[in-house]
């Protein structure tokens, strides 16, 4: 059972970078407009090879 | 499977070819009509405005337009404006932001956005147009941000390729409110992320404490569950908790009681007698239930605010379509256009037929008929000639007409109308929502309830005392309570706004659930607010000979007999002559046909004259110099509102009518809708509205008075109302004080906004009902002792879920009425 003074902290520091990733992408507008960029994909961007 | 590069333009040729082939417009794909087809051409257009469309993404090698399945399905409507007011300097002023680089960026509304070809297209605009950095469309909203750089090209340039690619482009007006919401949603969604990712594992933590009881856990490892629980929510309840804190205390302040004075409440008690417990290491703790509270709650909130904001932002965007331009006639007599808000006095305007005026002055040259109906309530326009003074806001429907404009901004008539309306609104008393007043009486039972608990404990067991008065507090955490009301709102206001109803705040909805006085507006609202041929009196067989002289006038009234005759076939009139202010004559079949006003007609035929409803402008009608027929002319009741108001009626309203328009005009529209003489005002000024709703709302404190109108005179009314409504098509003034804006023409959505209403109260009541059983059950359990932290993890979540779900089965606006 020891263990777990390793791995719950191991654990935690996990959820601290995965919350500081997403506190970092809500910070720069990733999430303000959630229907266009799911249209844009679609579109390839060959005209610019040309 | 890979297609190559060669495949894909093989394949946009097969796509461009197609259209072509089965005789679709190239660009938009629908019909060619048959006058615009060209026998020898590969690619036919239905429209001019279509085939520059095309030969513009040709010329720029953008013709993977065409590849896509889902195009535009409507021909390019180009408006063809030079939009030279967007390089004014107060134009810049009001929406150009310049950026720490140099560059220039604004956000424009685009006309005509509705799929993902268009995001390709509106993208593509840096392609086409040298000089624009980059353009982002937002499809939600149909904004593009457009950055450029100002010393390559000039925003009009770009304004130009947006309008002959079919999307015209207009200036947004909620700039500054639009980075301040941003803001706020910003930091909303980073505090339920953080109070999400706290809650779930804080319930692992708790899940481990839990399943101790069964197995026999270490203490050791209690202990250490115990400290990485109130690690993990300390701070959940400093950052994402900390709004529940702030609010509570400045409503503490206010001396007033809201929902998040309970939350607050149960909140701190929670932490403090856990974080005791820890270090004590006895005891309950209940971190797993206040970090899903905290999460929940504040779910809840951003749910609603999103349901408002995109009703308001619709709103917005409407308003955003209102003219920004004004023609500036120069003294060597050049045009240039500049934006409404640079308009001095001094200056000469140009104005064209069926344009609105952008400030007051005095009309210097041409005659015309002026329609002030969102001014002043007037159904007939008016006729305006060389000196008199025309008003802001008022339409020029006739023929083009100059102005010297004398008053503009700050100092016009609609500018002082605009600041009687912000004065109204904030007069207006700030509504209690149900769910806040219950607040009040809820903490004060909380309290002594919790006060009780201790008393009677103490002498019964006084190491339990404290443990169960502060179980107590916050097992009745009001948190489906709070919950219930935001969750049935927003889903109503989704659902509305799909019905074409925007709802700007939820406690329009709240108000609306109860009947009170309902106050309409005539013009516009009952009726069509456009000329029409109402009455018609004489034989069949003068119609066509009417219409065949008619036809060839662009006048207003001519407009409402071809449109009420659509079906009689004519044949063409010789020698016509229009006399300005009198009528129409000349030859048709033979006969010499005169068409006018009673005393054109009268001087040139005998005859006695029929009666028309005095309420309707009359035209007389004379064949061979004998008078045969008589028309009245004037604005037809919508179809749907006597069925309407009766429906109204039924549920509870009593209704009145309030008009600007003459008194003998708004009776007759009364009489035909169903409303008695009594409840029909006329001749109201903005400011008689006002006072008929103020006076309304002296009289009733209970029922709400809703005012619906869609002009400038009904402005300052809405704003005063318990409720304002807005109607469709009306001026831009009136939707921003509204609080719900109707987009369909007629009344039935009117109707099926009280229903919608009333529904929405009733489920809010359920949930309300729902959320204090559980609270009830809590509080029994905790006040006899038998409250467990694992009891008190498990009821909280179960009655927010069942409000959750209460909520989003309900049917508070379905689209059977629409």
């Amino acid at each position: 059972m020891s263990v777990l003074y390793i791995v719950l902290p191991l654990a935690l520091i996990v959820v601290a970078v995965a919350v500081a990733a997403f506190v970092w992408a809500t910070r720069h507008g990733q999430f303000d407009d959630l229907d266009t960029p799911a249209v844009r994909m679609l579109h390839d961007d060959a005209e610019r090879k040309r | 499977m890979a297609i190559s590069y060669a495949d894909s333009r093989a394949l946009a040729e097969v796509a461009r070819a197609r259209p072509s082939e089965r005789g679709g417009c190239v660009h938009c794909g629908l019909d060619v009509p048959p006058g615009m087809v060209e026998a020898d051409a590969i690619h036919q257009f239905c429209c001019g405005g279509c085939r520059t469309a095309y030969d513009i993404l040709h010329e720029h090698g953008l013709d993977r337009y065409y590849e896509f399945a889902e195009r535009r399905g409507a021909p390019v409507r180009f408006t063809g404006r030079g939009y030279e007011e967007f390089d004014h300097p107060t134009f810049r002023e009001l929406y150009v932001r310049t950026r720490a680089d140099g560059l220039a960026e604004v956000e424009l509304y685009l006309e005509g956005v509705h799929c993902a070809s268009c995001v390709w297209l509106v993208e593509r605009v840096p392609l086409v147009v040298a000089g624009v950095a980059s353009m982002e469309l937002e499809i939600r909203r149909s904004m593009a941000r457009v950055i450029w750089d100002p010393s390559a090209v000039t925003l009009s340039t770009i304004a130009r390729g947006l309008d002959s690619l079919g999307y015209p482009p207009h200036p947004f007006r909620g700039v500054a409110r639009d980075a301040v919401r941003r803001r706020e949603d910003r930091a909303m969604l980073v505090r339920i992320g953080v109070a999400g990712a706290i809650a779930v594992n804080t319930m692992l933590a708790a899940l481990a404490l839990y399943s101790s009881w069964f197995g026999g856990m270490e203490p050791e490892y209690q202990r250490f569950f115990r400290w990485i629980s109130f690690a993990l929510v300390t701070p959940a309840l400093l950052w994402p908790g900390r709004v529940f804190f702030t609010s509570a205390l400045a409503a503490l302040r206010a001396r007033t009681l809201h929902m998040d004075v309970p939350i607050a409440i149960a909140l701190v008690s929670g932490y403090v007698q856990g974080a005791i417990n820890t270090i004590r290491d006895s005891g309950p703790v209940y971190f797993d239930g206040l970090a899903m509270l905290t999460f929940l709650l504040l779910v809840g909130r951003y749910l609603q605010q999103r349901g408002q904001r995109a009703a308001a932002d619709s709103a917005e965007l409407l308003y955003s379509l209102t003219p920004s331009t004004a023609r500036v006639v120069g003294a060597d007599g050049s045009i240039r256009d500049v934006p409404p808000q640079a308009l001095m006095p001094g200056m000469i305007i140009d104005v064209r037929a069926g344009e609105s005026l952008g400030a007051d002055g005095v009309i210097v040259s041409g005659q015309t008929r002026i329609d002030s109906s969102l001014l002043t309530g007037e159904s007939r326009p008016g006729a305006a000639r060389e000196g008199e003074r025309v008003f802001a806001g008022t339409v020029n429907i006739a023929s083009p007409i100059r102005v010297r404009v004398d008053e503009s901004g700050e100092t016009s008539r609609v500018a002082k109308i605009m600041r009687q309306v912000e004065e109204s609104a904030r007069r207006r008393a700030p509504v209690v929502a149900t769910a806040n007043r219950i607040a009040g009486y809820f903490v004060a039972a909380v309290l002594a309830l919790a006060a009780a608990t201790f008393v009677a404990w103490w002498f019964v067991d006084s190491s339990r005392a404290v443990d169960n008065a502060i179980a107590l507090l916050i097992v009745t955490c009001p948190c489906a309570l709070a919950l219930s009301t935001p969750l049935a709102v927003s889903v109503a206001i989704g659902r509305a706004a799909r019905a074409g109803v925007f709802v700007k705040g939820g406690d329009a909805l709240e108000q609306l659930a109860t009947p009170g006085r309902l106050f309409l507006d005539k013009t516009g609202t009952i009726t069509e607010a456009r000329t029409a041929l109402v009455a018609w009196d004489g034989p069949q067989w003068v119609r066509p000979l009417t219409l065949a002289l008619e036809e060839g006038s662009s006048h207003p009234i001519a407009t409402a007999f071809r449109m009420a005759w659509l079906d009689v076939s004519t044949t063409a009139a010789r020698d016509s002559v229009h006399v300005n202010g009198g009528g129409i004559e000349g030859r048709v079949d033979g006969h010499h046909v005169v068409v006018g006003s009673p005393s054109f007609v009268h001087a040139r035929a005998r005859g006695a004259a029929r009666a028309i409803d005095p309420s309707l402008t009359p035209v007389l009608v004379a064949v061979d110099g004998e008078i045969v027929a008589a028309a009245g002319i004037g604005d037809p009741v919508r179809a749907d509102a006597p069925a309407s108001i009766a429906q109204l009626r039924a549920n509870g309203w009593t209704i009145s009518l309030l008009s600007g328009d003459a008194p003998s005009v708004v009776r007759t529209v009364g009489k035909e809708i169903g409303i008695a003489a009594e409840s029909c005002t006329g001749g109201a000024s903005p400011e008689a509205k006002l006072a008929t709703i103020e006076a309304a709302l002296a009289r009733g404190a209970v029922t709400p008075v809703v005012m619906v109108g869609d002009g400038i005179n009904d402005a300052a009314a809405i704003a005063a109302a318990s409720v304002g409504i807005g109607v469709h098509g009306g001026a831009e003034a009136c939707l921003a004080s509204a609080d719900i804006y109707l987009t369909r023409p007629g009344l039935s959505s009117l109707v099926q906004l009280t229903e919608g209403a009333t529904r929405t109260m009733r489920v809010i009541r359920r949930n309300l009902a729902f959320s204090l059983i559980y609270n009830l059950i809590g509080a029994a359990l905790a006040v006899s002792g038998h409250l467990t932290p694992l009891v008190a993890a498990l009821l909280m979540p179960a009655s927010s879920l069942t409000v959750v779900i209460a909520s989003w089965r309900a049917r508070t606006f379905d689209e059977r009425s629409t």
